[in-house]
């Protein structure tokens, strides 16, 4: 049974395209087949963080508007083979996006994968709904910082409003990813904790990812961080998070790259 | 009090439509509460008492909506516009007539109305010492009063009373209300199983009820109801309101911060007291 997955969150630059570039890769990795959607369309970035931006021919506008097939516009990581990419279109607006248009290309992308993951734009409007349309599954990724948290409930509401699930009178099942967390300066009151932030948006979380330079390598590599390095702390989060999406119980964990005194004292100069 | 929205079926689906298609329009039904003028013969003597009226609480026809009933006078259409006349110069301005003959009315009159629900007298001020009250703005910080109802605006004096039915009807919420969210009951209570986030929004006609955190807005009593209270399990409100009395975060007690409270009002006063 296909799971139609949107990752959101209402306002930018909180790990969207990071977050969807990870789990797809991670629920790839474990060997179910994934296709990522860049919603982004006029800014698109997913096919950057998947380092497929050169072999890019087609993207959704032009299967949406009938120009090209869906075969012609996909295409397959190079890294994991289960894995697959929709780009956006960078020269087009999001006004060439239709309804019926999406209606169609997630219907036959639900024949054919395991797991549709759509990154939404940032907003609360056309674009952003049109992503979070035919979810089943919203991972909604947040800061621990206040704006983050009030936008993310703000966008909570809108799926429980704007998508056919709402429409239907069903609920989509809502997930927390809490990106670029520090527990360090949680504690210290310097950012918003775990907790506060879940008693606030009141939704089950599904990982935690702790802020990382790693996370910033991967993107400029074009790798996702689970495939470019797995054992790093961010990648551990992601592959637990991708488990738990599966339906698995992980515990919940802050994974960190706890290194020694001497790795501290000379990690820098190895690396 | 009612609030209704109707929409071409294009508009069901929830998305914006393309441009392509035709533009949807929405209307919306909304009930406002409106005095009513009933002028007695002579005139010009009633005219006179309204005048003294105004000059105790000069704001008491400020933001209202007039009706004027001429039933109870003997008219013809010239009359009519006299009259209406003299109300403009004291600066009322009505909204529709009622008991008119429709063959008067004409462009530049405003429109004919029936079918009205009664509800109780509205509270004139007093002749005398409530005229400085009357005055004096309800809202004790500087912002323009949210409260939905024009009729019943910050700088509005006169409370107006409702009749109290004898069963009240209440809206249930199951569900966190969430930043950008609006819940609107003029009906009665309203009961929120959960929070209301930072920049969501519950406006009721009777008490709000809270198991959660308040984090947002609550508007008890917007249709001018004083006895309405708000309960909630954390207050961290943005602002609370009470019959169109409110208070901003900033002006809220610090000391009832994060705690389970009740509001109510007294007098002109908004009140907190712990739950406990």
């Amino acid at each position: 049974m296909t799971k139609v997955l949107v990752v959101t969150s209402g306002k930018g630059g909180v790990g969207k395209t990071t977050s969807t570039a990870a789990l797809g890769a991670a629920l790839a990795q474990s060997g179910q087949s994934v296709v990522v959607i860049d919603f982004d369309v006029g800014l698109r970035n997913l096919d950057l963080v998947m380092g497929a931006e050169r072999r890019v021919v087609y993207d959704l506008i032009n299967v949406v508007q009938g120009e090209a097939k869906l075969a012609q516009a996909l295409i397959r990581d190079k890294r994991v083979e289960t894995l697959s990419l929709l780009p956006a279109s960078q020269t087009r607006d999001k006004d060439a996006l239709t309804e019926e248009g999406v209606d169609r290309v997630i219907d036959e992308l639900r024949s054919k994968f395991d797991w549709v993951i759509c990154d939404s734009p940032a907003g609360i409007e056309r674009g952003p709904t049109l992503a979070m349309r035919h979810a089943d599954i919203a991972v909604v990724v947040t800061n621990p910082e206040v704006s983050s948290v009030r936008d993310s409930d703000r966008i909570i509401g809108v799926l429980d409003s704007k998508t056919l699930k709402a429409e239907r009178g069903e609920r989509v099942d809502k997930h927390l990813l809490l990106t670029r967390y520090d527990p360090v300066r949680a504690e210290r009151g310097e950012m918003l904790k775990v907790e506060d932030v879940l008693e606030i948006l009141s939704i089950p979380l599904i990982g935690i990812i702790p802020e990382s330079d790693e996370v910033l390598r991967a993107s400029n590599l074009g790798t996702p961080v689970t495939i470019s390095n797995p054992t790093s702390a961010p990648a551990r989060a992601y592959l637990d998070a991708a488990r738990r999406l599966r339906g698995e119980t992980v515990e919940m964990t802050i994974p960190s790259d706890k290194r020694g005194l001497f790795n501290k004292l000379f990690g820098r100069r190895a690396a | 009090m009612t609030d209704t929205a109707i929409s071409s079926p294009s508009a069901a689906s929830g998305s914006p439509a393309p441009k392509s298609q035709r533009p949807t329009i929405r209307f919306r039904g909304r009930s406002f509460l409106a005095l009513m003028l009933s002028p007695e013969a002579p005139l010009d003597i009633w005219l006179e008492e309204l005048s003294s009226l105004i000059d105790r609480s000069p704001g008491f026809f400020g933001a209202r909506a007039v009706i004027l009933d001429v039933s109870n006078l003997d008219l013809d259409r010239e009359g009519l516009a006299d009259l209406l006349a003299r109300l403009n110069e004291r600066r009322i301005q009505v909204m529709g007539i009622e008991g008119a003959k429709e063959s008067w009315l004409g462009p530049g009159f405003p429109p004919l109305v029936r079918g009205g629900k009664q509800v109780n007298e509205v509270d004139i001020p007093a002749p005398r010492e409530e005229a400085p009250a009357a005055a004096k703005p309800r809202a004790e910080s500087a912002p323009p009063a949210p409260a939905p109802e024009p009729a019943n605006t910050a700088h509005n004096a006169a409370p107006i009373a409702i009749a109290e039915e004898t069963i009240r009807p209440s809206l249930l919420v199951d569900r966190p209300v969430r930043s950008g969210q609006s819940i609107v009951y003029p009906q009665g209570d309203v009961t929120i199983i959960g929070s209301i986030a930072s920049g969501a929004e519950v406006i009721a006609g009777g008490s709000i009820h809270v198991y959660g955190a308040l984090r947002g807005r609550a508007l008890a009593g917007c249709a001018g109801h004083a006895s309405a209270r708000i309960f909630c399990g954390k207050l961290e409100a943005e602002l609370v309101a009470i019959d169109g009395l409110y208070k901003t975060a900033e002006v809220l007690d610090s000391q009832f911060h994060g705690q389970a409270v009740q509001l109510w009002l007294e007098g002109d006063a908004i009140k907190i007291a712990p739950l406990n």
